[in-house]
């Protein structure tokens, strides 16, 4: 037992100081590719971000319905309703905000990065650009990394406003909590730190979530079962990576 | 070795001569002593073989034998474990990754499935390196990639994505992809696999006439004994890790050897087992041989 734990923990160690050294060749390459592959860069934004912006939107609409809700009956006992805007707000901007669009990108995103890379490694079109003397992780892994990064702060902005709106239309139209109330208590408890944290959150998340999901992909067996644990593990160990750093980010905020 | 007997005999076209120079020899590529394992299996062990500069080189070998990983030992899209692969008087093992990529864009390659890249069309997968690797208009890109799609026949395909392309369609495109560059070397791996006789006999042409014409050197690996004959000049038969037979396919032919026998005329029986390594058949639909 204690060999399967020894063994597991090197396989882990050896995993992360790789992912490491991926990252810093990823850093290397990526101010060459803003100048020289912008284009591509611009086009992963779209694929990452644009097209996950539906799912984002109707995702933040519910969330901040419920966060609504749950503050309305909770703050209606001590007669606070009036200050349900600053719970909606303060929830979403440093934590849910980052946290679950950092879930839905894994999901969305992450998963449409890992196989795509991980498709390409299966039908050699990898190995066919290494024969044609371009490096795949410049010309592919970067610019998809980059487009994640670049929409990941994007999102979250998405989420945290359409369920600011969410938590207005639960809380105001619905429960009939004063809009002027809502909103004013909320302009005036929130703070630039507060909005920071969760900048800073969604950044760190995004650097995490695709860095994942490009380095499942790069590195997936290439087979059809190879590609499609490499698109599994990049939900579960963004999922964990996310929930985690988050932790530890708030610890440090705080 | 057989085929390196016979170099300065091959022909040479024009296009050729601007590779020439004091240092060069008609040796291309030379394996030495090449030793390469995959875990606890060996692949190679003292493999030699000479590429000669000019020639279709054929690699060929019963499945499994490692004709194509040699191949990537050779483009050092690995590295062997022991041994030395020199390419032009270069040993590649030396090479750091700007010199290797200077290299490769002289070298063209023709992946089994064609390794075309899914997300873009016919035309941009053909002008890929060029957009790569050169700064020419995109008039001039149109021209040349106009050009290697009509003489692989599939210019009326230019605008069709990867995905509506037959097989054999996919690697004529793929073939175009690997000259666009004017390679010096043209490397095709399993070129005849699962082409219906029309593909076949066109692809065979093609590599015969464009190494002919473009003074190429081709290698070529496939175990498709009756269209190697056809094209190469010199080929090689690799079998348990070694080159167990070399020449023209006509000395091939002659050579008495059981392994070659067994190889040039599709014999089940022979040298190379038909079967994997396996238990006693009947103990085993017994069930004798499960502890």
């Amino acid at each position: 037992m204690l060999r399967d734990l020894y063994i597991t923990l090197t396989g882990f160690l050896r995993t992360f100081g790789a992912m490491n050294l991926f990252f810093l060749q990823l850093l290397r390459y990526t101010p060459v590719t803003l100048v020289k592959r912008f284009r591509l860069v611009i086009w992963q934004v779209h694929n990452a971000g644009a097209l996950s912006i539906v799912i984002i939107m109707v995702c933040g609409l519910f969330v901040g319905g419920v966060l609504g809700l749950q503050a309305y009956s909770n703050l209606e006992r001590f007669n606070a309703e009036d200050t349900v805007g600053i719970f909606v707000a303060f929830a979403l901007a440093k934590e849910i905000g980052p946290v679950i669009t950092a879930l839905l990108f894994a999901g969305r995103a992450g998963t449409t990065l890992a196989s795509e890379i991980g498709l390409m490694k299966a039908t050699d079109q990898l190995a066919a650009m290494e024969m044609m003397a371009v490096n795949p992780v410049h010309r592919v892994v970067v610019p998809r990394f980059l487009g994640g990064v670049i929409s990941m702060p994007i999102l979250t902005g998405v989420f945290t406003m359409v369920g600011l709106l969410g938590g207005h239309l639960v809380a105001v139209e619905m429960l009939g909590v004063d809009v002027g109330a809502f909103w004013q208590q909320m302009q005036q408890t929130l703070d630039l730190e507060d909005v920071n944290e969760g900048i800073i959150k969604s950044f760190v998340f995004g650097v995490v979530a695709s860095l994942v999901a490009v380095w499942e992909g790069y590195n997936a067996i290439p087979t059809a079962e190879g590609v499609g644990r490499a698109t599994t593990r990049t939900v579960v160990v963004t999922a964990i990576a996310v929930l985690i750093l988050d932790f530890m980010i708030t610890a440090i905020v705080l | 070795m057989l085929c390196y007997a016979r170099l300065g005999a091959h022909r040479r076209g024009p296009h050729s001569l601007r590779l020439w120079s004091p240092k060069l020899t008609d040796k291309l590529i030379e394996v030495r002593n090449l030793y390469f394992a995959r875990g606890a299996r060996r692949i190679f062990e003292n493999l030699n073989l000479t590429i000669a500069r000019g020639e279709i080189t054929a690699i060929m070998g019963p499945s499994g034998t490692g004709k194509t990983t040699l191949l990537q030992l050779i483009t050092r899209q690995l590295v062997p474990d022991r041994g030395q692969i020199i390419v032009d008087g270069v040993n590649i093992a030396t090479l750091n990754q700007k010199q290797l990529y200077t290299l490769r864009q002289r070298f063209g390659m023709l992946f089994q499935n064609g390794a075309l890249l899914t997300d873009m069309s016919v035309f941009e997968n053909v002008a890929f390196p060029l957009r790569e690797h050169t700064r020419l208009t995109n008039r001039l890109i149109r021209h040349v990639v106009l050009t290697k799609l009509h003489a692989v026949g599939l210019r009326g395909a230019a605008d069709m994505m990867p995905r509506e392309l037959s097989g054999g369609m996919a690697r004529r495109v793929a073939l175009a992809r690997a000259m666009v560059m004017d390679p010096e070397i043209l490397i095709y791996d399993e070129p005849f696999v699962g082409l219906d006789p029309i593909s076949m006999g066109v692809i065979v042409r093609l590599v015969r006439r464009m190494n002919d014409s473009l003074g190429l050197s081709s290698i070529i690996v496939s175990h498709d004994v009756r269209e190697i004959s056809e094209v190469a000049d010199c080929s090689y038969l690799i079998s348990d890790g070694k080159v167990a037979a070399s020449g023209s396919p006509e000395e091939l032919e002659k050579q008495s050897s059981e392994l070659v026998r067994q190889f040039m005329h599709g014999m089940a029986d022979g040298p190379v087992a038909f079967h994997y390594e396996a238990p006693d058949y009947e103990e085993q639909l017994l069930g004798r041989d499960e502890k």
